[in-house]
């Protein structure tokens, strides 16, 4: 029994149907591990975490030099601003907004980079349901590429105090 | 069991000093002093589980969105205070109890020091005052990871490192007694099963709270003004060697209860020892970077990290669980069929001991654990994947099946067991007991699918209320409906556990001098003999069933997330 001192030369290899099961089970593992390197070459979407060192005001004044050169627009007071096509965007997120609306064309790809200016932030892009972290101090970069056409919108799902549910940003795909 | 001609008489002086009884139902003798501290550690969880079950009902109450109760500020600072007492308190305080218990009965010993073990409790249970008491005063709205640059009144951080010292000391004593019962002789051979996945979880719990402490003390002396602000990306990556390890420790000690309750209900004994014990040394090694799943898509830490972390560390643990899932249910399956109940495959399940509610519990707990937690869990920590699973309520869905579901529920079932044996009294309202795991087990199952699929439309976790977004229609606020009312009856189950427990210390018959009522055990039918399958390795048929359709159920979950993955943007 289970609580009891076992009998002396417990020791045994595995046999009969518990072999078998402890086969398949590592089996199976071994496939869930090479499915990750198999994806990340293969497949589309991948989290390679590239990043970069910014200071929150830093990146708050590359936010604002790339809204300033390519606003195409304005949606209650946040400016709309279509970053160009290849080109890069910024995406600053702070209680309780993400800043600026931006405006991406399908099929192109952009790299978008993502920080935050005070707490831990969640981007969650809806209703696609991706969903990648902000953090203060990284330069987060994402290689995007939009397949669907819409009005897309960012949730934030990391708790960042009391206007955490109302903090709510924009993507808009033509 | 050889060793009851080598008991003391009962009451006598034994163990140099210490006094044990021996136990009038199971023939064990029990340290008086473990027992004690295992009565304490055990109220004191039991306190902790019924604030955190309060704290629950409000939340579910109020991200139901058509009942939404609660205020803002009180949302958030009621979710931290339910993840630090249900996840925090509740485990930790039970599992010292486990400790106490794993260390003593099973090998005759004594618990090393009742000094020690007054003050592991004593530090434990301040600290977890202190942080209770700061977090409803509104200083500690931070939730239970508290992420920089999030900031907590800094009694918070001292709490919580006094708890993590208190339960690091308690582990001490743990592994001074078994130093002491090996010294002293007190057994012979190897230790038993239940006290080796005890000694499991006691190991990974010194790593997990090395690293609470690596995070919480330089956080508590920033917030002080003493230093500077800790790296908001290490303080993610460190606060998860303790947030994820720990629930390492449940799964051992969970794991740990599942042998124990499956020998004292049908009496089964591991099948092979050596893979029982294996697969916790798997444990032990291969968790150790498992902070991994919660950086998934942070920056800062490449893909390389990321996949190798996932699955070097995770997969031979999960080899782990699998092992149990099967050596588990395979125990109880061969102990049946050697008693007699042999019809068909799963002849055995229907005349299994269901109105004990510690079997009953922990059937549930493997089931809920295994089918919905483990799975999930995998799947929610592949690399990849996680993109569209992170900081959404498929993750609370998630850990609500493992820690929940399948330890709660675990912890809750060896109750049944713990307060007749230990504290000597007969539980009252046995009709209501039996319902108890049904109505926890079956609630929480709720909420864990009303979350997982709220989760999958993108409603996030640890949010106040979806309705600003604009975009969560009638599925999302039905299935958070659903959350709701499993959250009531998991919530009802969980009060009436606690009554149970209370009004059975309290009220309940002593049995001191006899055998604790039976809640009812396995029979063997007439011509049954004990061991007669010993040399069948493949008796366990229903078991093989059973884990050919968990198998099957893991790879349609594992490759439809693949699939839905692929059908999201193109990003790297």
């Amino acid at each position: 029994m289970s609580l009891a001192i076992p009998d002396r030369g417990w020791y045994r290899a595995p046999a009969g149907a518990e072999k078998l099961w402890i086969g398949l089970a590592l089996i199976w593992c071994f496939v869930m591990s090479l499915m990750m390197p198999f994806w990340h070459f293969r497949g589309k979407q991948n989290s390679r975490g590239e990043a970069y060192a910014v200071q929150p005001a830093a990146f708050m004044a590359r936010t604002e030099k790339f809204v300033a050169a390519n606003k195409v627009g304005e949606r209650d007071g946040m400016p709309i601003v279509e970053p160009a096509p290849g080109g890069e965007a910024y995406l600053a997120a702070r209680m309780w907004s993400w800043y600026p609306i931006l405006k991406l064309r399908q099929g192109e790809t952009y790299r978008l980079h993502l920080s935050a200016l005070d707490l831990n932030h969640g981007f969650s892009l809806q209703p696609l349901n991706m969903n990648f972290q902000v953090l203060p101090g990284y330069d987060h970069v994402l290689t995007l590429t939009p397949t669907s056409k819409g009005e897309f919108t960012i949730v934030c799902n990391e708790f960042c105090g009391i206007g955490h549910d109302k903090m709510i940003g924009k993507i808009l795909v033509e | 069991m050889s060793y009851a001609a080598t008991l003391p008489a009962p009451g006598a002086p034994d163990f140099q000093g210490a006094v044990a009884r021996r136990c009038d139902t199971t023939g064990l003798s029990v340290c008086l002093t473990a027992e004690r501290f295992i009565k304490f550690n055990a109220v004191a969880a039991v306190v902790f589980l019924l604030l955190g079950g309060i704290a629950a009902i409000l939340l579910a109450l109020t991200r139901w969105q058509a009942v939404h109760l609660l205020r803002v500020d009180w949302f958030y600072r009621i979710l931290t205070f339910h993840g630090l007492n249900m996840l925090i308190f509740w485990i930790l305080f039970f599992e010292v109890a486990v400790l106490y218990f794993a260390c003593t009965v099973p090998l005759k010993s004594r618990l090393f020091s009742p000094k020690v073990a007054w003050l592991s409790f004593a530090m434990m249970l301040s600290g977890a005052v202190m942080v209770n008491v700061v977090i409803l005063q509104g200083k500690a709205d931070v939730l239970m990871t508290s992420y920089l640059p999030l900031l907590a009144h800094p009694l918070f951080y001292l709490g919580i490192i006094l708890v993590a010292v208190g339960t690091l000391i308690g582990v001490f004593n743990f592994f001074a007694t078994l130093y002491v019962a090996k010294r002293d002789r007190t057994y012979e051979g190897s230790i038993p099963l239940v006290t080796f996945g005890a000694l499991a979880a006691a190991i990974i719990a010194v790593v997990t709270l090395l690293h609470g402490a690596i995070v919480m003390i330089p956080t508590f002396t920033y917030s002080m003004g003493w230093t500077a602000q800790p790296d908001p990306m290490w303080y993610r990556m460190i606060w998860w060697g303790l947030g994820h390890q720990s629930q390492q420790v449940n799964v051992c000690a969970m794991v740990a209860i599942w042998y124990l309750i499956a020998n004292l209900s049908t009496g089964a004994k591991p099948v092979n020892e050596t893979v029982c014990r294996g697969a916790f040394v798997l444990y032990i090694l291969f968790i150790n970077l498992a902070s991994a799943h919660h950086l998934l898509v942070d920056p800062g830490v490449g893909a390389t990290w990321k996949i190798w972390n996932t699955s070097y560390a995770m997969y031979l643990a999960v080899l782990a669980s699998m092992i149990h899932g099967f050596t588990v249910p395979a125990s109880v399956e061969v102990a049946m069929r050697e008693k007699g109940h042999v019809k068909g495959l799963f002849g055995w399940v229907m005349s299994a001991p269901w109105r004990n509610p510690a079997f009953a519990g922990f059937v549930l707990s493997v089931l809920i654990f295994g089918f919905i937690g483990g799975i999930t869990g995998v799947t929610l920590g592949t690399q990849q994947i996680n993109i569209i699973a992170h900081n959404t309520l498929r993750i609370t869905g998630h850990f609500h099946a493992t820690v929940v579901g399948g330890t709660t529920l675990a912890f809750m079932a060896v109750t049944y067991y713990v307060i007749p044996l230990i504290f000597r009294r007969d539980f009252i309202w046995r009709g209501a007991a039996r319902l108890q795991p049904w109505l926890f087990g079956g609630g929480i199952l709720l909420v864990s699918l009303g979350m997982s699929f709220a989760g999958s439309l993108g409603v996030p976790r640890r949010d106040y209320d979806i309705e600003p977004a604009g975009i969560f229609g009638p599925a999302a606020h039905l299935f958070l409906g659903v959350m709701g009312v499993g959250a009531i009856l998991a919530v009802i189950g969980l009060l009436l556990f606690v009554l149970l427990c209370v009004g059975t210390i309290l009220f309940g018959e002593s049995n001191a001098g006899r055998p604790m009522a039976d809640w009812g055990t396995a029979q063997a039918q007439v011509g049954s003999r004990a061991g007669s399958l010993a040399d069948d390795h493949w008796a366990m048929k229903g078991t093989i069933a059973l884990t050919a359709v968990f198998l099957a159920a893991f790879a349609v979950y594992y490759f439809a997330n693949w699939k839905a993955l692929a059908d999201v943007w193109p990003v790297r």
